[in-house]
């Protein structure tokens, strides 16, 4: 069993307007020096045995070419057993 | 023989019907083509239309470039096959890779629709052949995913190819970078084009007919090749 | 330990929680009786959503009677009051539907998507029976403009109601947006569908046949909304806010685009005996009602309902108010065709029962019998309340408060007069509402030929002949405080000019009744009396209501809402070329106002912005509404008129405004003769409308309304030159003569510049 998240989000230089509304909101709200805020995305997968070797590399590629737009956006991917 | 031009329908696909409807009015026929067929029923073209294909999920278009008829199209594309994508149309382009760049969230946040003037900065293409150089237009806009954004040296690379083939004027409606509405690919025979020309082909409905010569355009240089 | 049939003959005394599931002690007991025992948690259950204020209709189906018993004979009518949505006949083979309904508590719980889920709602209401839907529009109710909850409201509904619309591919051409501080806390969301079919496609909600099978299909069945009927809208919220916090509905507008198209293809196919959509009460009121219109049996296995979430109990999942389902009654013979079409939109189906001759509704639990009732008790035969309603004391207080000149002081100076038009036009009521209907789709589909703000939503049917329908939905609540009889006709009234002056024909009206609370005998009063106002006028306009939908406990503690009978009517045009949209064209058109001004202020805008309510609306003239809409659709068919625009909030000034804004043309005017001023400009006297008539028809046009007997003064003419003379060269001004000159910039700019401020960029 292992659980694969990748979290996804714009790349620094894209403008995030979403990010800038909740930085907006969290200062509104009294919180103050908040220097940035970036949207983005997690993926939760649950996947049957072990993730290596092929599975691995294949799971990396899809998360840069399906879960991730790599025009605009950055990814991580982290491995929980 | 009039020319054949096919229009996909996703699931989710909106503006399909409007797209046949312009096709007929510019005298050519439409062809429906499904998206889990990969077959393109030897249609001259193919026009990607508007909507929420897969309700936009994961991201605009993200899904539906991998439908079986994309792999076709894309396919075909790459070989000269002319493929005008029109807003969820052009996201799937860009997803597919057959433009570069990327559409996001319109900067203040809002689905918008209205009236938006264009000013047509290429007629190069086998979509916008029929403009005059420099024309301005005026057809429908509506999205909330319609920001073009690329790097800088894309960017610099589509102006200096005259591949950018239409920009908003009178104001930047969704923060598309350096006001971009639409763009070509290198061999001009694949279109993407954030506002609507299909919604501007009857007097009665748009608010112009200025949509008619982006499928005119096509019709011409097919019926002109055969 | 399931709660059984067996169990409740076993186990009679069981304590059961009906008071917490919203049902009163004599509801239990008739419940006990229609059962001959008590009903198991299921039964329970069932009977609690249905015989809910908003499901049953308990307290307004007495005074809704009206709208049958007066209904006036039309053989335009198709399928009357009963169905989802009435069916009217348009002519060509061609037929429409239309309703609207409300989603009003939901909206406040949870802005986004319980305006979502309202346009969810209707629209399967118009699919289950068996039109495709073509058009929405939403009439829509808030507290002050300025009020940080409007604040809080407004935006979310508003996103919902794109979010979920632009999806589905549905053009929104119309609605209201109203501010009023009587709705603070209990904003008013109402959402109107309309669709078109062949007299064929028409399909009813009936399962006949023994022996076929109930189908359940679209999205899975999860937690959504328990409860969110018997809960929500039957019940006031306290003061403090939103204490209130069941699971609201979430919806998904893709899964329900796959839906239209499946259900329309399965339509089509011939493949459904009979359709229902799931809404308020779910699977109860479904399967109950589908059984009650048939044969009036059916046998259902609860647990083949597919599920989102496998913890659900059965009477949860009877409950439940998960989006985007429906239910079809479908052969045995045809049931594989059926599921094929389902797959090709990925679409789940299961097939959850059958129609049987027995009479009862059974419902079964992993083999044991947990529902066995008679399903018309729980459908149809619910209580019927006959609610005591007394005229309010204060009343005759609050119509004898007219705003006469010595009550509220009147503008009189041309500088004053100008700034009055200034405040109105950009008055949160009458600012242009483009910050909001921007955010909608109006041209998917590519039939929309008029949009707000055009005076009707307007939609071409048959893209051949070119037949089409308008709608326009209206309301002065303030009106129907003042007099909730003259303010229902006065709705109707203002709906059917708006209609027939865009050239459209009147055909059928709708309506959404929306009030406080019905345990209050002075609002049971008003809805009492704006029934019957709805219901006579309907009878003189000889237009029959087709159906609609009553929310009620529109109230925060004692404080009920204006009494809002919003009256949706909609007409038919034979070709939408021929239709009268709003501006103007071009220079030496003239300008005419039709009908007679009187001085009469109550209850209108201007008064409002004084901060005054009180005295009698204005006069309801049905005979006169009828010859203005046969002169209006006259003109419109013969070509006489380039455009027109009825006279209502904000009067002549206000209406006159609007036309020059949309034209961006300027125009020179002057007060008739023998007529104040401030009452020509801004009384809210009916039965008028505003034509603008090309040079060469000025003749036909005038001899016309003279032979009718309908007055026509001549007051303008369209002039795009009056700038330089007047001090603007170069721009579009309106000229009064001997009063004031504003250019059209300022006029847009006044108009334009407070949604945008109030509610951000």
């Amino acid at each position: 069993m292992a659980r694969v998240v990748v979290n996804v989000a714009l790349k620094p230089e894209i403008l995030d307007p979403q990010g800038r509304a909740v930085q907006g909101a969290l200062g509104r709200l009294g919180l103050g020096g908040v220097t940035d805020v970036r949207q983005g995305k997690q993926f939760i997968i649950d996947l049957d045995g072990d993730l290596e070797g092929d599975r691995a590399a294949l799971m990396e590629k899809l998360a840069e070419e399906l879960l991730s737009n790599p025009v605009i956006e950055d990814f991580t991917l982290t491995v929980e057993n | 023989m009039s020319a054949r031009i096919g229009v996909v329908t996703f699931p989710g696909s909106l503006d399909d019907a409007d797209a046949a409807r312009a096709i007929r009015i510019a005298g050519a026929t439409p062809v429906a083509l499904w998206h889990g067929d990969a077959d393109l029923h030897g249609v001259d073209a193919v026009v990607l239309p508007g909507g929420f294909s897969y309700g936009d999920y994961l991201r605009c278009g993200a899904i539906a470039k991998f439908a079986p008829v994309m792999s076709l199209i894309i396919e075909k594309a790459q070989s000269g096959l002319p493929v005008l994508g029109i807003c969820n149309g052009f996201q799937i382009l860009c997803e597919s890779h057959l433009l570069p760049g990327a559409l996001t969230r319109n900067d203040h946040q809002h689905f918008i629709c209205q009236d938006q003037k264009l000013r047509i900065e290429s007629t190069e293409t086998l979509w916008t052949s029929d403009f005059a150089l420099g024309q301005e237009i005026v057809i429908p806009l509506k999205n909330g995913e319609g920001g073009y954004v690329a790097s800088e040296a894309t960017l610099d690379e589509l102006f200096a190819e005259n591949r950018v083939i239409a920009t908003y004027q009178g104001g930047n409606p969704n923060g598309s970078y350096r006001d971009i509405a639409g763009i070509s690919n290198k061999a001009g025979n694949v279109v993407g084009l954030m506002p609507h020309p299909e919604h501007a082909v009857e007097a009665l409905t748009g608010p112009t007919t200025d949509g008619i010569p982006f499928f005119a355009s096509v019709v011409k240089s097919l019926v002109g090749a055969s | 330990m399931i709660d059984s049939v067996e169990a409740a003959k076993t186990n009679p005394l069981s304590e059961q929680p009906w008071a917490e599931l919203g049902l009163k002690q004599d509801e239990y007991e008739s419940i006990k009786k229609i059962l001959d025992r008590r009903p198991t948690s299921s039964e329970l259950a069932m009977y609690s959503v249905m015989w809910s204020e908003h499901c049953s209709y308990k307290s307004s189906k007495v005074h809704l009677r009206q709208f049958g018993d007066k209904a006036p004979s039309t053989e335009a009518l198709l399928v009357g009051i009963g169905e989802n949505a009435g069916v009217v006949d348009i002519g060509d083979g061609w037929a429409v539907t239309f309703k609207v309904e409300s989603h009003n508590h939901p909206s406040y719980v949870e802005p986004y998507q319980g305006a979502a889920t309202g346009v969810g709602g209707i629209v399967r209401d118009i699919i289950s029976m068996g039109a495709r839907p073509l058009a929405v529009m939403d009439p829509l109710r808030f507290g002050a403009a300025d009020a940080p909850d409007t604040r809080r409201v407004l935006p979310g509904v508003v996103a919902g109601i794109g979010g979920y619309g632009n999806c589905l591919g549905l053009p929104n051409i119309g609605g209201e947006l109203v501010f009023d501080e009587s709705y603070a806390g209990n904003p008013l969301v109402n959402a109107l569908c309309v669709g078109s079919m062949k007299h064929a496609d028409i399909h009813l909600a009936s399962a006949k046949g023994v022996g076929n099978l109930v189908v359940l299909y679209g999205a899975r069945t999860g937690g959504d909304g328990i409860g969110g009927v018997s809960v929500l809208a039957s019940e006031t919220f306290d003061a403090d806010g939103p204490a209130k916090r069941p699971s609201v509905q979430v919806g998904d507008p893709f899964m329900e685009k796959l839906l239209i198209e499946a259900t329309l293809e399965v339509l089509h196919a011939g493949l459904v005996e009979g359709i229902q959509d799931l809404g308020g009460a779910g699977i109860s009121c479904a399967t109950s009602e589908l059984a009650s219109n048939g044969e009036g049996g059916m046998h259902v296995y609860l647990d083949r309902v597919l599920l989102r979430d496998a913890s659900l109990s059965p009477e949860e999942i009877l409950m439940s108010e998960s989006q985007e389902r429906m239910c079809a009654v479908v052969t045995p013979e045809k049931i594989d065709a059926f599921m094929q079409l389902c797959k090709k939109w990925d679409v789940e189906a299961v097939v959850i029962g059958e129609v049987t001759d027995t009479g009862r509704l059974v419902i079964e639990w992993h083999g044991e019998t947990i529902v066995d009732v008679p399903p018309r008790s729980v459908a149809h035969d619910g209580p019927v309340y006959e609610r005591p309603f007394h005229r309010p004391s204060w009343q005759d207080a609050l119509q004898a408060d007219a705003p006469t000149p010595e009550r509220l002081a009147r503008p009189e100076s041309p500088e004053a007069l100008k700034q009055t038009l200034l405040d109105l036009i950009s008055s949160p009521n009458l600012a242009s509402k483009s910050w909001v209907t921007s955010q909608f789709d109006r041209y998917v589909l590519g039939n929309t030929i008029l949009s707000q703000p055009e005076n009707a939503g307007m939609i071409r049917v048959d893209e051949e002949s070119g037949l089409g329908v308008a709608i326009s939905t209206d309301c002065n609540a303030r009106f129907a405080k003042l007099d909730p009889y003259a303010g229902a006709q006065l709705a109707l009234a203002e709906s059917y000019r708006n209609i027939s002056v865009a050239g459209a024909k009147p055909l059928a009206v709708t309506n959404c009744l929306n009030f406080g609370s019905p345990e209050d005998p002075e609002v049971m009063w008003q809805f009492a009396q704006a029934t019957t106002g709805l219901a006579d006028a309907c009878l003189e306009l000889g237009i029959p209501v087709t159906g609609g939908n009553v929310s009620f406990y529109n109230q925060t503690g004692d404080t009920a809402i204006h009494p809002t009978p919003v009256v949706g009517v909609l007409g038919v045009i034979d070709d939408v070329d021929r239709r009268t949209p709003m501006a103007w064209e071009d220079d030496g058109e003239l300008i005419y106002v039709l009908g007679n001004t009187a001085d009469e202020f109550a209850g209108g805008e201007w008064a409002h912005l004084q901060g005054h309510l009180g005295g009698l609306p204005p006069k309801v003239d049905l005979p006169m509404e009828r010859l203005l809409s046969e002169i209006m659709v006259a003109a419109s068919r013969d070509g006489m008129i380039t455009a027109a625009h009825d006279v209502s909030d904000g009067g002549v000034g206000v209406a006159i405004t609007e036309m020059a804004l949309r034209a961006n043309i300027g125009a020179r005017f002057w007060i008739p003769d023998n007529i104040d001023p401030f009452v020509f400009l801004f009384s809210e006297s009916t039965a008028r409308a505003i034509a603008v008539i090309p040079r060469t028809e000025e003749l036909r046009f005038t001899e016309m309304c003279a032979a009718r007997g309908m007055s026509a003064t001549r007051f303008g003419v369209v002039d795009s030159g009056l700038g330089a003379d007047s001090g603007h060269p170069d721009e579009q001004v309106i000229v009064f003569d001997s009063l004031f000159t504003l250019t059209v910039d300022q006029l847009r700019e006044a108009n334009e510049a407070t949604l945008p401020a109030l509610f951000g960029g």
